[in-house]
């Protein structure tokens, strides 16, 4: 197994090529994720098979703090709200069902007094639920003994937490082989294992400080390296980088991501910051004041928000940072192909009424673009070939790019952005009001796209003649002939 | 003055107290056994080596707690009493503080600890403590003095249950005190309870630990006194013979030794919780060196296949 090791410095500013490669790998990440959950939903409709296929599951889970916790469920199930049966007790979770999928980074995100760690404490059953089923892994671990529970959480799930809980006395290789010692692993090969993992988030030659010793960032590194080396499947976050600041924030997301990758662990994250969910989800569940109101993609959360909540609570989201070129682009309408000749090229552009168009080959992948009066030239001169004339005046984008990473081309370039896929072929185009509209949550109306290609920079009636002068000189050729 | 509702409350628990030294005489003549053979072992102890072997002993200890200054003074302090002639009353003295707060200890911290787990057990045991902790401490005296007859071991009863309240007390608090996430870390791993426990929950609430069981020492050396009044024996005897004699010389010589021997075993007893001094370091050096060697180990095993070994740190880390 090939696996990167963290940068050890947290105040280093984040390298140019780990942004840029950002896009691509969270893509590979959103196709398997999509490949598995198509594979997923494909299993026959058994509860049973279903269940074993995903990593976490919660069928229906409440939980209500206070004297009458049963009864106060009762009565949510008949339809009352949670201000109704206040006398009885606090609902922290209502009726909270999901499934997460092996592989998955699943982001709980609500506001403060949600019920986000209530619910991720019922699914390794720190917490029992009032009502309703958990599974992880395919075992149930609703309503089992405490030893068999402890089990559960020795094998497959471990958590990380939201102010490091590291044990203060233990050096910072004992802590994070604690999961091995309690599994009843010999010392020397806990520690061996644990020092591996400590390598693998970037605290090599830290092992044997004492927590205290540590900064906030690093101090998490040691409980995500305490998580890790559990080696279970599932691991839980709770907040665990709400206590740290910003720069640092960012760092751990990227560095959880890169991680992500290269383990393949399932992931379910709890945050109250929008933008962090946003950046690592692939899928999120928003909650309010117990209920899940929506679970779905980052962009099926900003884009097509379930309700006014969801609505509000995403108004204020780095759209830039979630949104896609793919997700904001529009259809091209200048495209001819290459091996169409300048005859056909002109034809469209003067349809059109565009001086520019994309070249593309039978295939669809990008050649470049040729302007109107090259095209004519051509045209006149009764050359066939044109790529003499191709130009490379345009930008291309990789239909996975940011949003935030679309300005600076956009703005250099005199045409609408060029959106590709990985194998080079023509997606989409995003003119520059597209971008901005996208930022700024307004629909665009495609029909009204020509006034954002650059106008024809000949007049119609002289093409027209061009082609019709060419049109008899070809002729008279065949004629010779 | 009030002849309409008397209660006779008192006459009731003397009744009480007949019936049960008729009736369980031989189980207290069973405890008695037991705690006046610890106690005569532990008075061998300290009594039976000549002064200055015992004089050694304290200022290498108080050395080892706190340094040269704190050892120079109980150097000092301890050959005042012998000079006022109190070094055979001292060390009886010790010994029964020793035994009862040992006693008082074994009972206090799993009672403690009980109580922190358990909400019922915290809520009974509440105000037994509060109980036996306003109760004027001579009135202990009295039941101790009929089921076990005159003697150290009434008075050393009677200590435990006086200071008792202080090491149930601070265990409770300590180990409530901590940090319910790290708990949780430890649940969330599958540990089991005693392990939470032994692992994580003890040592963190250490430090409130070893103040209550500080405190437990300083209650038990102001009630031993107290309890010649029984037939303890120790410092108590001569603060008694003054009180009876109104004798100010006795009484002074008496009093002072009582308060150096409370000052070595305040100070001796704390820096054993707050981590001061050479006791704490050279537990410290002695774990970090353990750790730093074995992280070496660990580093080249992982290396092995590598050419090149990490170099071992040679800096102590700052603390
Ligand atoms: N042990 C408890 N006893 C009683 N009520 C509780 C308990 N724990 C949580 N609650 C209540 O449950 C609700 C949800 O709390 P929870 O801690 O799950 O919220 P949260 O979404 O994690 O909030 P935050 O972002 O502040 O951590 C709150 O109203 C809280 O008061
Ligand atoms: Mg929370």
């Amino acid at each position: 197994m090939v696996v990167s090791q963290w940068s050890c410095s947290e105040s280093a500013p984040l390298s140019f090529p780990t942004r840029i490669t950002q896009g691509f790998d969270r893509a590979l990440r959103s196709t398997r994720t999509v490949i598995e959950r198509s594979e997923a939903l494909k299993v026959p409709s058994n509860q049973e098979n279903v269940t074993e296929k995903f990593a976490v599951s919660a069928k229906n889970i409440y939980k209500v703090f206070g004297r009458r916790p049963n009864e106060a469920v009762e009565r949510l199930q008949h339809g009352a709200s949670r201000d109704e049966i206040t006398e009885l007790g606090t609902a922290a979770v209502i009726d909270a069902s999901f499934d997460v999928l092996p592989g998955e980074i699943f982001v709980v995100m609500g506001l403060s007094g949600s019920g986000k760690s209530t619910l991720i404490r019922m699914l390794n059953g720190l917490w029992d639920t009032t009502s309703g089923t958990v599974t992880v892994g395919g075992d149930l671990i609703t309503g089992i003994s405490a030893p068999k529970l402890r089990d559960v959480r020795r094998r497959r799930i471990s958590m990380v937490f939201q102010h490091f809980a590291l044990f203060p006395h233990r050096s910072v290789l004992e802590n994070a082989a604690y999961a091995l010692e309690v599994q009843g692993i010999a010392r020397e090969e806990r520690l061996a294992r644990a020092q591996k993992t400590i390598d693998l988030v970037g605290l090599k030659g830290w092992g044997h400080k004492m927590p205290s010793e540590l900064s906030g960032g690093m101090q998490q590194r040691v409980g995500l390296a305490r998580a890790l080396t559990a080696d279970t499947d599932v691991l839980l976050m709770d907040e665990a980088f709400s206590a740290l600041d910003p720069l640092i924030r960012r760092e751990m997301q990227e560095q959880l991501l890169e991680l992500q990758t290269e383990l393949g662990k399932t992931i379910i994250f709890i945050t109250h910051d929008l933008n962090e969910a946003m950046f690592l989800g692939d899928r999120i569940a928003v909650m309010r004041d117990g209920r899940i109101v929506q679970i779905g993609t980052p962009e099926d959360i900003l884009t097509d928000p379930a309700n006014d909540y969801v609505a509000q609570f995403v108004q204020d989201v780095d759209r830039s940072r979630v949104l896609t070129a793919a997700s904001v682009m529009e259809p091209v309408r200048a495209t001819v192909f290459a091996s169409g000749g300048p005859r056909a090229a002109l034809k469209v552009m003067r349809d059109l009424q565009t001086s520019t168009a994309f070249v593309i080959s039978r295939d669809r992948t990008l050649q470049g673009v040729v302007r109107d009066a090259d095209v004519m030239k051509l045209v006149r001169k009764g050359v066939t070939d044109m790529t003499t004339i191709l130009s490379d005046e345009y930008n291309a984008v990789d239909e996975n790019t940011y949003l935030s990473e679309l300005f600076v081309p956009s703005v250099e370039s005199p045409l609408p952005l060029a959106v590709i896929d990985e194998r080079g072929r023509l997606k989409g185009v995003v003119p520059r009001v597209t971008l901005l509209a996208a930022l700024g949550n307004v629909t665009t109306d495609t029909g009204e796209l020509q006034v954002m290609e650059p106008p024809l920079t000949v007049s119609t009636d002289v093409i027209t003649d061009a082609l019709d002068a060419s049109d008899t000189s070809s002729d008279a050729k065949e004629d010779a002939r | 003055m009030n002849d309409f509702l008397r209660i006779p409350l008192g006459q009731w628990v003397e009744n009480g107290i007949d019936f049960i030294t008729d009736t369980f005489g031989f189980v207290f003549d069973f405890i008695k056994l037991i705690i006046s053979s610890v106690a005569d072992g532990m008075n061998f102890v300290f009594t039976s080596p000549p002064f200055w072997i015992m004089l050694i002993i304290f200022a290498v200890l108080a050395f080892v707690a706190r340094g040269w200054l704190f050892s120079l003074g109980t150097t000092l302090g301890f050959l005042l009493i012998l000079s006022l002639d109190q070094w055979e009353n001292a060390m009886d003295t010790m010994a029964l503080v020793l035994v009862a707060a040992a006693i008082a200890v074994f009972i206090s911290v799993p009672l403690g600890i009980l109580a922190a787990k358990y909400r019922t057990v915290s809520t009974i045991v509440k105000p037994v403590l509060d109980f036996l902790q306003t109760m004027p401490a001579f009135v202990y005296l009295i039941p101790a003095l009929i089921l076990f007859r005159i003697g150290d071991v009434p008075g050393i009863v009677a200590t435990v249950l006086f200071a008792l309240a202080p090491g149930v007390r601070l265990t409770e608090l300590g180990i409530r005190g901590v940090d319910s996430e790290v708990v949780e870390a430890g649940q969330a791993f599958g540990s089991s309870p005693g392990r939470i426990l032994r692992q994580i929950q003890l040592p963190l609430a250490l430090p409130s630990i070893m103040a209550g069981i500080n405190q437990v020492i300083m209650l038990s050396l102001s009630m031993v006194v107290i309890a010649s009044m029984v037939g303890a024996g120790g410092l108590g005897q001569p603060v008694i013979q003054s009180l009876s004699r109104a004798d100010v010389a006795l009484g002074f010589e008496a009093g002072l030794s009582v308060v150096i021997l409370a000052i070595f075993l305040d100070r001796l007893t704390a820096s054993f919780g707050s981590g001061k001094g050479y006791f704490r370091f050279i537990i410290e050096s002695f774990n970090v060196r353990g750790r730093r060697a074995e992280s070496a180990a660990v580093d080249a095993a992982a290396n092995s296949d590598a050419a090149t070994t990490e170099p071992a740190e040679l800096t102590p880390p700052v603390r």
